[in-house]
């Protein structure tokens, strides 16, 4: 390889023309990418430190970090955050710990294993929206599906409504999520799973583990990185969660599923407090680069092993 | 080392084993029959409400607001269906025609135009040697797990003066704007895993960089390129929050706006509803069923590398 490039000669100007030709075809991705979200990026920087509070051009008093400081003070902003807390900590584990048992059950050799790797394709493709709007339906205080099966079933005495109390609601939204996005987890564990050398495994019932000791021992440790990228993948998308909310509850019953992402809108497009969203959705993107870069540092990680 | 064995030992060992083989035997039928209960439990988790919205798709609105609930309907039509494809029946199924129409042709066209222009960006970072390949690389890879609420004010307002408010350019150019890392991350990963010493051998025989990538490279990539651009198409499919904000009319309306719109109504059939949300998942559906393998196999590899 480095025989053929040597024989074309020239180094110093081939690297020269090498350079133009990449700048020439990374070009239009960057004018895609950036000419789209550079502008408005920085844009929303300048604006979070203004007192803005219509969509129109106009002079604005400047107020410095004040919409940073009235967003962390803010008793409102604080609910939302302890809400997106709860939503993710819990749906995400829940996919998580759901998605490892999924997936093993997917590696066991069984037959009509094809057809449950198959079901378990549909809630992943499923659209958000059509998944929050079934399971809106579902829970329907007077006509859902899940209080007729409950009371048919003599466990519910009476209908109940699932998503008008705020703590109640929050869980269901919850339990939507995590039916959704568990099987992406399990199918991530069964990839994780289908790189274990099956040797592993001999090896440890030669020695004569069972196989809740060769779990721990084997099987939890080698899915580490696995497990990582689900928690991390599934907590970015978590702390983002507006669709389904706005779908099944929009953030009430008194706000009680308002997440961090809905009341960033409802500031910027019912209040209309765009410095205030603005300062919002830079704390917001913040967080979310931290974990961000906590990723890719996971990611080269794995590259370099 | 010489074991004597007794015949009474011999015997003695036998019974064990066989009394042994009896409990091992026992055991691995509870251990399979625990498998298939695990197995059939999770499928109908996983069918039972897409089932419902089916059901609900095609039952009488008599059906679906009896209680106690019929979960057979007695009475079943496909008014609805064919209502959506007809057109001029009702408001509901018109919109839903027109959403369905927009998502299609917004989902296509952001896909084809990422795909062209990711696919050259990804070649250079894979192929060509220049500063800041790497920093490029995560930048565009961070970009993708910005929140949108961080820089959709402004692009609102630059939609307004560029006339883009409410049609589907608009949209397309927003979607590239995400779809364009995901192929550039993908195919970049794509390209290095295709030897070079093909595309070199090319380029010796008198082909241009570009004459080599199109001849040789893009064939040999199109599992790379046909997974990517299925995903893409997901992506754009589901979008919701710059779909709400940015579209309001059947111009330029996609379909999970469409349904998230009528689900907030309370005198709208929710059949209707289900119909939309049965049509607005068969293309995702088809996708993932069709290509599955694909689609697995290219998560986990997108995920894990």
């Amino acid at each position: 390889m480095s025989g053929l490039r040597l024989l074309q000669g020239r180094a110093g100007s081939n690297l020269r023309r090498e350079r133009r030709t990449a700048l020439l075809l990374i070009l239009p991705s960057l004018a895609v990418v950036f000419g789209i979200i550079l502008y408005p990026l920085l844009r929303t920087l300048w604006t979070s430190l203004f007192d803005v509070n219509s969509p129109f051009p106009g002079s604005y008093p400047f107020v410095g970090l004040g919409n940073y400081r009235r967003t962390l003070t803010n008793p409102d902003f604080w609910a939302a955050v302890r809400r997106t807390a709860y939503f993710t900590i819990v749906s995400t584990l829940l996919e998580l710990g759901l998605g490892i048992l999924l997936g093993l059950l997917m590696n066991v050799q069984f037959r009509g294993r094809w057809l449950l790797r198959s079901i378990m394709v549909l809630p992943w493709a499923l659209p958000t929206i059509v998944n929050g709007t079934m399971w809106r339906w579902i829970f329907n205080p007077d006509y859902g599906a899940l209080n007729a099966l409950l009371t048919q079933m003599h466990i519910l005495s009476h209908y109940r409504s699932w998503l008008g109390s705020p703590s109640l609601a929050l869980n269901m939204v919850v339990l939507a999520d995590v039916w959704k996005n568990t099987p992406l987890a399990a199918f991530l564990v069964l990839a994780g799973l289908q790189t274990i050398p099956k040797e592993l495994f001999e090896a440890a019932r030669v020695d004569g583990a069972g196989p809740i000791r060769t779990f721990f021992r084997i099987t939890l440790p080698l899915l580490s990185s696995t497990i990582l990228i689900i928690l991390v993948v599934r907590t970015i998308e978590a702390f983002k969660v507006f669709d389904i909310i706005y779908v099944m509850t929009r953030g009430g019953p008194a706000n009680g599923t308002q997440t961090v992402a809905y009341y960033a809108y409802l500031q910027a497009f019912s209040n209309p407090l765009f410095g205030y969203a603005a300062a919002l959705a830079y704390m917001m993107a913040l967080f979310i680069l931290g974990i961000a870069l906590v990723y890719i540092r996971l990611l080269r990680q794995e590259v370099e092993f | 080392m010489r074991v004597a064995l007794s015949p009474f030992r011999a015997q003695r060992s036998l019974a064990a084993r066989r009394q042994r083989g009896g409990r091992a035997r026992r055991r691995r039928a509870l251990y399979w029959g625990f498998i298939y209960a695990a197995a059939t439990a999770v499928a109908s988790v996983v069918l039972a409400p897409f089932v419902w919205l089916l059901i609900s798709s095609v039952a009488d609105p008599r059906d679906l607001l009896a209680r106690p609930l019929r979960w057979i309907p007695e009475h079943v039509s496909f008014a609805r269906y064919s209502s959506i494809f007809v057109g001029g029946m009702s408001d509901t199924a018109d919109t839903f025609r027109a959403a369905l129409v927009n998502s299609a042709i917004i989902a296509g066209s952001s896909v084809l135009i990422s795909l062209t222009v990711g696919i050259l960006g990804a070649y250079a970072t894979a192929r060509l040697r220049f500063p800041g390949r790497r920093v490029g690389l995560v930048l565009m890879l961070s970009t993708y797990m910005l929140p949108p609420i961080a820089i959709i004010v402004p692009l609102y307002l630059i939609m307004v003066q560029l006339h883009l408010l409410d049609t589907r350019i608009g949209l397309i150019v927003v979607y590239c704007s995400f779809i364009t890392p995901f192929t550039l991350w993908i195919m970049s990963g794509y390209f290095r895993s295709i030897p070079r010493e093909l595309e070199d051998a090319a380029r010796v025989d008198g082909c241009s960089r570009l004459g080599a990538l199109v001849r040789v490279t893009l064939p040999l990539a199109w599992p790379g390129i046909l997974a990517t651009a299925l995903f893409g198409f997901l992506l754009a499919w589901d979008e919701f929050l710059y779909a709400l904000i940015f579209t309001s009319s059947t111009q330029a309306k996609t379909i999970p706006v469409a349904i998230a719109e009528f689900t907030g109504r309370f005198a709208v059939d929710f059949g209707m509803i289900a119909t939309g949300g049965v049509l607005a998942s068969i293309p995702p559906l088809f996708i993932a069923f069709v290509f599955q393998r694909y689609i697995v196999g290219g998560l986990s590899a997108g995920a894990i590398k």
